[in-house]
């Protein structure tokens, strides 16, 4: 089975989120970046899959040359090799359109990633990826099994889950508890360093989509305390005051 | 510039996420044709016609009782042709949400999830989006004449503008490649308010010491008709079911108003609540973090203002 393993390069959850050049660019002063936590949970079963017997794991982002440290780490972690798409990737149909050229390309089974990237938060390119090759695509995940080549896995529903089933080729959008993040050893970020990774330049997408500005929320006002002792006041203020009740 | 709403339904009724989409609609100028598909009850299809639908399709073939993803985004998509609909509007869900990336892939559509307010249309369609977990917005522009819009909840007020309508029967083609996926079997919790939907949410961490004592909070969430929720560490310690994590890996809520109890308050925490009208944070510890982004906040022991703020609530109704 061959797996392709869609990754982001995203700042680390604790971030402080600040923009430049007119609010037009993140500003990523001081900001470290993470493997997207929800496309780790993916990575971590691709490896888990891999090490069961019987599969090759290779990591794919879209995105310039900074993101490299990033795929070093996927490698790190137990993948194979790994591609890097060259381009900013500035929307959800664009990264979709390339995951979908190197799917083509590479002849992968099974196509993981995260549920969603938690910088723009979208959670639409495996659906965006299935459609474009014309195979099932399913999430959230939150288990996938195997019997032969046909999947068994749970996907989050509002208030629970549902259980389905589904033969390869397909794509999946992986959250917790599909498996437990890996945290790369001594050996393996020796190993990461000679692993082949290659840089192929992206296919043109005309997406129908243009940023235009970013925005913060405006800031949130001070607490408000009210005394252990006196609960009611907490009661009347969430009435008359924040009229929430 | 007509408009095409999917609403979703559970258990026969139209979800409340799904009015607003409806509501949505309306605000933008319509007209508004609803689809459901799958069973649903007559009576609430009807009512769209109050929340501003001016047609309902109900595509009722038996197959589609089953949320399967390419099913639903082929359906949508020939109905967006059948009704000569240039834009697509639904509620991001864990079944919309992956749908609308299949329908606007299916028909060359520009995009946007997670939209937060009406669209501005002087000079280009432009639609405001919740961004890094609600931490930001972006701005963005969709360019193309088709247009897929996934909207967040409160993005509008599901005000009744109307009455009631009758139902037009939506005969499909279904294509067995669209079937490919089989749903086995799920489990669902039933007759509890929906924690994405929720008006109210009451949620506990690891303050509340352990899963025997969830009954006070369940009971304080009751009294409000609100849904209850929890930290990463509770539902990672199985305290609680995944499904009711709340924050950057979990469900991200936005309702009228969140009430923390024994929850510090973590970044990873704040990102799932960050879109909430109003917070209350209820900690032993009064240098919490969780205070800091709190409306309202009281310092005192879980066990002894729980039954003290239900008690409180049922004498003030």
């Amino acid at each position: 089975m061959k797996i392709l393993v869609c990754i982001t390069h995203v700042p680390d959850t604790t971030s402080k989120i600040n923009f430049t050049d007119n609010n037009t660019r993140f500003d990523t002063t001081g900001v470290q970046f993470i493997i997207g936590p929800y496309d780790d949970y993916a990575l971590a079963r691709a490896i888990e899959l891999k090490e069961a017997g019987g599969a090759s794991v290779t990591v794919l982002n879209v995105g310039l040359a900074d993101t490299e440290p990033t795929i070093r780490k996927a490698l790190a972690i137990g993948a194979d090799d790994a591609i890097r798409v060259n381009a900013d990737p500035t929307d959800s149909f664009f990264v979709g359109a390339q995951i979908a050229e190197q799917v083509k390309a590479g002849g992968y089974d099974l196509i993981l990633m995260g549920r969603e990237s938690i910088d723009y938060n979208s959670g639409v390119v495996h659906g965006i990826v299935g459609e474009l090759l014309g195979i099932p695509s399913i999430s959230p995940v939150m288990k996938l099994e195997f019997e032969g080549t046909k999947a068994k896995l749970a996907r989050e529903i509002e208030g629970g889950k549902e259980y389905l089933e589904v033969s390869l080729p397909f794509v999946a959008g992986c959250q917790e508890p599909i498996a437990e993040w890996k945290i790369p050893n001594m050996r393996g970020i020796m190993s990461a360093r000679t692993k082949p990774l290659k840089v192929v330049e992206p296919v043109a997408v005309d997406s129908g989509v243009q940023l235009q500005k970013f925005e913060l929320p405006p800031a949130k006002g001070s607490v408000k305390m009210v005394s252990a002792d006196n609960v009611a006041e907490l009661v009347t203020l969430l009435k008359n005051e924040a009229k929430v009740l | 510039m007509a408009i095409l709403v999917f609403v979703e339904s559970a258990e026969g009724k139209i979800k409340k996420t799904s009015l607003e989409a409806v509501a949505y609609a309306h605000a933008m100028g319509g007209p508004v044709t609803a689809i459901a598909l799958g069973a649903v009850e007559k009576s609430e299809l009807e009512n769209l016609g109050k929340y501003g639908a001016q047609k309902v399709l109900h595509a009722a073939d038996e197959k589609l009782n089953q949320g399967i993803i390419q099913a639903y985004a082929s359906v949508l998509a020939k109905a967006m042709e059948d009704e000569n609909a240039d834009i697509l509007v639904l509620a991001n869900s864990t079944l919309g949400t992956p749908v609308s990336a299949r329908v606007a892939a299916k028909i060359g559509a520009s995009l946007a999830s997670n939209v937060a307010e009406l669209p501005a249309t002087a000079g280009g369609f432009v639609v405001k989006r919740s961004i890094y977990t609600g931490k930001a917005f972006a701005f963005v522009e969709l360019k193309n004449q088709k247009k897929v819009l996934g909207i967040k909840k409160n993005a509008a007020e599901a005000n009744e503008v109307g009455s009631p309508i009758s139902v037009t029967p939506y005969a499909v083609q279904l294509a067995d490649a669209d079937f490919s996926t089989s749903i086995t079997s799920s489990e669902k919790a039933t007759g509890e308010v929906l924690l994405p939907e929720a008006n109210i949410v009451v949620s506990g961490g690891r303050g509340m010491k352990g899963p025997e004592h969830w009954g006070m909070l369940e009971e304080l969430a009751k009294t409000l008709h609100a849904a209850t929720g929890c930290s990463k560490p509770v539902s990672d310690m199985g305290w609680r079911p995944h499904h009711e994590h709340v924050g950057q890996t979990g469900v991200k809520v936005a309702p009228q108003l969140y009430i923390a109890i024994g929850i510090s308050g973590a970044i990873q925490h704040l990102a799932g609540v960050n879109s909430s009208k109003c917070i209350v944070v209820i900690n032993k510890d009064g240098e919490a973090p969780f205070f800091k982004a709190a409306d309202y906040g009281i310092v005192g022991d879980a066990f002894d203002v729980l039954p003290k703020l239900t008690e409180a609530i049922k004498a003030s109704k």
